[in-house]
């Protein structure tokens, strides 16, 4: 038996009109008034409910859109033409965005309704959701505990069900370590596969947007209609979109799954690794086959990983100056303004990173660490090349822990980073991978576990994940 | 100049590109736009907007790599520079710098009639910044505004080595890549609107001594004029600084070209770190063997050899052919026209005398002649064929632009040459009207020749050429007399 997307069957709801858009909207929008999640920057119930009254119109007319009556959360780093993209920080909190993003553009065309824009770590830099200039978004599994990050409201609306889907953006596992924490499917598409056209930049060769639903199959819906070459975006890649709809119930018989030794290890917790080994036991039983391997250089990830998005942030994140973009303040001379503006506009841990990010670019100190990091990357590449001649996909735990809880890692931020340490490598390698979630630890919350594949290998990706839902849903 | 010491001078030149886009937007390029009403998302450097490479830029950047024989890096990338300023809105400037798409090459230009070569270093695309107003009259005190028409423009700066040792040559260098790139099609070359724009490295060295590591940067020499002068200007400060003993240090000076002097610039910049790294929004550049053999075919012939060219083949003077090859297009036209008519000289004085005058009245580019190569060619072949004056052919020439009647209508409607029969009917009818001179001539009054001459072109109406009317009356008068009234004929002059 295999689970149906929560968007395919309010959908046969919609078109047999049992039920509206206008219904679903109000719905979700009652959901968010009475919410204690904080998982919304900013709602815009009356154009989302006149989108709504529109789009049960066109279904009236029988005109139905591939994401009719979809109600969408997006991350706000992502433009919508009109809405403030504040991406969580003091210096964009009045931002409008006056284009849209390629992917947002996407998903109206095919009929999404937009309700607002989710709340984030400041510029998407945080795996909490703490970082945020509007305070933090709490987990709907527990509130004393973080959704993960920096794609926290995305996760916690969708989980929550104050939306149906969310867009989110995956750098290092922004995507995924949330839908982890939240018992979400979180998809980061392979880099080039999804237009970043509108997409604040945080790290430019690391970004993806990518979904965040309550099911494979509506990841994998979503997916279709955002990926695909964008004349806007030179690195997207004129590569097929196949309908990986179509492909998901082909099952995994026969498929090999590579368990790398690395990623089942400390800081590893062990509740996560049995749930995860668990899983990988019931995959085995559907078909597939499992092999133990290594990927030595996964120790190195994280500071390759920090070392790059950092020094591109610096560089990303400079156009914030108190001149055209951000907020002024005024010196008595204009060096004085630059710095008094930036100091003032970015939160601590931005700040934090682009020092960081400037340190590792600058004359001296560029070779030891910015190329360093950029060898480390390509060698970890080669790593994961070598892995997939003999493997189709990789299965690992999505982060090493659940949820921990509000302010337990903010006055420590090693030990934050280190919660990205099995979602980096896939990043850095511009690899998709997907956290499905694979049961709960003791304290009820929930356990992802990532599938990692070939570049543009989504399909593949996919049908393992839809394959970990039907196993999930048999414990 | 001092005697005992050499100036060493290496360049930087921005070429601006003739593009109609900017180098990573569709936003126009054209001069002299409202402020700030040619920007966009990605000019502007909005967040969330990306770049994308106009391929016409780098073609235009391959035309010139090519034409200086450099070695084209077919895996070229972009690299970002950072620094902060408020008509660089992004913060970085997107240009190369580890892989430049040109590495090497030279470049021939010719002073004092001598032929030198200034090797080039590399020569890389990047964009332009915007453009800081300061001193305007609209622009109050303390006050700076910023116009972000400029930003993204697509630029070539091209990097001498010091090879350069005198200001005359550094001038002369300039006027050649100004006529380069403009035979290239790939830059308008008006250095008062900035589309060239130079920067200098200078030293001094004492004859037998190496090279100076220790050079000043000049910044802002925006005319041949300004870089002159301020090369001189420096020069001169360097060796007085020597010979008084002293040491040249290391500070960077903008020309006044108001003021005409030299102005040191803060020395703040010294502590500048431009963080390079590879640009990630663009992809490697792929530049395949077939587009950059198409483009090196496409190449035309450069403006020295070209010059030195036109001077050997059609033996014209070296100021002559100075002026076909600096002005894109006059050489081609000059070439087609004198194809067809022979006598270069003459078509050449047409050419770089009243095509240019036009051109310059009209306000248009050689390219945009209203009247081709081959009608010019039929107008000049008249004139050489002396059926027509110069004076004539130039009102014509004029009556038909005025007028609005295309000139090879204008020819063909003329009557066509008489033919010899015509003309000995001419002069025969002349000859017998005057019968009374005619027998003074033959008495020999010899100069009543060219009475007759003038008196049967006039009969002729300007239908035949005078050399052949001339050739056919001297022949008429050695015959046979008309009428055979007289035998004391002293017979051909």
């Amino acid at each position: 038996m295999t689970r149906e997307g929560d968007y395919s069957r309010l959908r046969h709801l919609l078109l047999r009109r049992e039920l509206s858009c206008h219904e679903v909207v109000s719905s979700c929008l009652r959901r968010i008034e009475q919410s204690p999640l904080h998982a919304f920057v900013s709602v815009a119930p009356e154009l989302a409910l006149r989108r709504a009254r529109t789009q049960d119109a066109a279904i009236a007319r029988g005109k139905v859109g591939a994401l009719t009556g979809l109600v969408l959360g997006v991350k706000d780093n992502i433009h919508v033409r009109g809405w403030k993209t504040t991406c969580a920080s003091r210096h964009l909190r009045d931002y409008v965005a006056p284009f849209h993003a390629s992917v947002v553009s996407r998903l109206l065309r095919h009929g999404a309704i937009i309700l607002g824009k989710t709340n984030m770590d400041e510029f998407a830099m945080g795996s909490s959701g703490e970082s945020s200039f509007f305070g933090p978004t709490r987990n709907p599994h527990c509130l004393e505990r973080v959704p993960g990050g920096s794609s926290s409201g995305s996760a916690a609306a969708v989980a929550a069900h104050e939306v149906i889907a969310a867009l989110g953006s995956d750098t290092g596992g922004s995507v995924r370590q949330p839908a982890s924490f939240c018992g979400l499917v979180g998809l980061r598409p392979t880099y080039g596969r999804v237009s970043r056209y509108g997409l604040v930049a945080f790290a430019s060769s690391l970004d993806q947007i990518g979904p965040l639903t309550r099911s494979v199959a509506d990841c994998a819906l979503l997916l279709r209609v955002i990926a695909g070459h964008d004349p806007r975006d030179a690195t997207t890649r004129r590569v097929p979109v196949p309908d990986f709809c179509q492909e998901l119930d082909r099952g995994i018989q026969g498929v090999r799954l590579g368990r790398p030794r690395e990623y089942f290890q400390p800081p590893l917790d062990a509740e996560v690794g049995c749930a995860v080994d668990r899983t990988l036991a019931q995959l085995e039983a559907q078909g597939a086959v499992v092999q133990e391997m290594s990927l030595p250089l996964t120790r190195y990830a994280v500071a390759a990983y920090y070392v790059t998005c950092t020094a591109e942030a610096s560089s990303n994140l400079a156009r914030f100056d108190g001149m055209r973009l951000g907020e002024r303040i005024q010196c008595h001379d204009l060096d004085g303004t630059y710095v008094a503006s930036r100091s003032h506009g970015f939160g601590q841990e931005v700040r934090r990173r682009l020092l960081l990010g400037c340190f590792v670019l600058s004359a001296g100190y560029y070779q030891a660490y910015y190329q360093k990091a950029q060898q480390v990357r390509a060698l970890l590449a080669q790593d994961f090349a070598r892995a997939f001649q003999t493997v189709d996909c990789i299965v690992t735990p999505t982060a090493p822990t659940t949820a921990f809880r509000l302010e337990e890692r903010t006055q420590d931020p090693l030990t934050m980073y280190l919660s990205d340490v099995y979602t980096v490598p896939a990043s850095l390698c511009g690899l998709p991978a997907i956290s499905v979630p694979c049961g709960k630890d003791g304290k009820g919350l929930p356990i992802g576990l990532q599938v990692i594949g070939r570049p543009f290998a989504e399909s593949m990706v996919l049908r393992v994940a839809r394959a970990v839902e039907n196993a999930v849903g048999q414990q | 100049m001092h005697a005992s010491f050499v100036p060493v001078i290496g360049l930087e030149v921005h070429v601006q590109l003739s593009t109609a886009s900017k180098l990573f937007c569709r936003c126009s390029t054209a001069f002299g736009a409202p402020a700030n009403t040619q920007v966009c998302p990605v000019c502007l450097g909005l967040p969330g907007a990306l770049p994308v490479l106009n391929r016409r830029a780098l073609e235009f950047a391959l035309r010139l790599g090519l034409a200086m024989g450099a070695e084209i890096d077919t895996h070229c990338r972009f690299d970002r520079k950072h620094y902060f300023y408020p008509d660089l809105p992004k913060g970085y400037q997107i240009t190369q710098y580890e892989r430049p798409l040109c590495r090497g090459g030279s470049l021939e230009f010719e002073m004092d009639g001598t032929v030198r070569a200034v090797r080039l270093r590399r020569a890389h695309l990047e964009e332009d910044a915007g453009r800081s107003v300061h001193a305007e009259a609209y622009v109050g005190q303390d006050e700076t505004l910023v116009d972000l028409n400029r930003c993204g423009v697509p630029l070539v700066e091209v990097v001498t080595e010091p090879d350069l040792h005198s200001p005359q040559e550094a001038v002369s260098f300039v006027a050649e890549l100004r006529r380069v790139v403009r035979a290239l099609g790939i830059c308008d070359g008006q250095m008062e609107r900035g589309s060239l724009r130079c920067d200098a490295n200078v030293s001094v060295r004492g004859v037998h001594e190496p090279a100076d590591e220790v050079h000043t940067e000049l910044k802002n020499l925006n005319s041949l004029r300004s870089l002159q002068h301020a090369l001189a200007a420096e020069v001169k400060r360097q060796i007085d600084l020597r010979q008084q003993g002293e040491q040249v240090a290391h500070e960077t000076l903008a020309w006044d070209s108001v003021q005409h002097q030299l102005v040191a610039l803060r020395e703040k910049e010294s502590a500048h770190d431009y963080r390079y790294f590879p640009e990630p929004d663009l992809p490697p550049v792929r530049i395949s063997k077939r587009w950059l053999g198409r483009l090196r075919r496409e190449l035309p012939e450069l403006p020295l050899a070209r010059k030195r060219r036109l001077q050997r083949l059609y033996a014209l003077p070296g100021v002559r052919a100075q002026m076909l090859v600096d002005e894109p297009g006059l050489a081609d036209y000059f070439e087609e026209v004198a194809g067809l008519v022979g006598s270069p000289g003459l078509v050449c004085n047409w050419v770089t005398g009243e095509v240019v005058r036009i051109a310059g009245e009209l306000g248009v580019s050689v390219a945009e002649f209203p009247v081709a190569a081959s009608v010019l060619a039929q107008l000049l072949m008249r004139v050489k064929e002396g059926l027509l004056s110069d004076y004539e052919a130039r009102q014509l020439l004029r009556n038909s632009l005025s007028t609005g009647r295309p000139l090879g209508q204008v020819l063909a409607e003329q009557r066509p040459p008489a033919t010899p029969q015509e003309v000995a009917k001419a002069i025969a009818e002349v000859l017998t009207e005057h019968e009374e001179l005619l027998a003074r001539f033959r008495q020999g009054k010899e100069e009543l020749l060219h009475f007759f001459l003038g008196q049967a072109l006039k009969r002729l109406g300007g239908k035949a050429p005078p050399r052949q009317v001339m050739a056919q009356l001297r022949e008429m008068l050695a015959g046979p007399e008309p009428r055979a009234a007289s035998g004391d004929s002293e017979g051909s002059a």
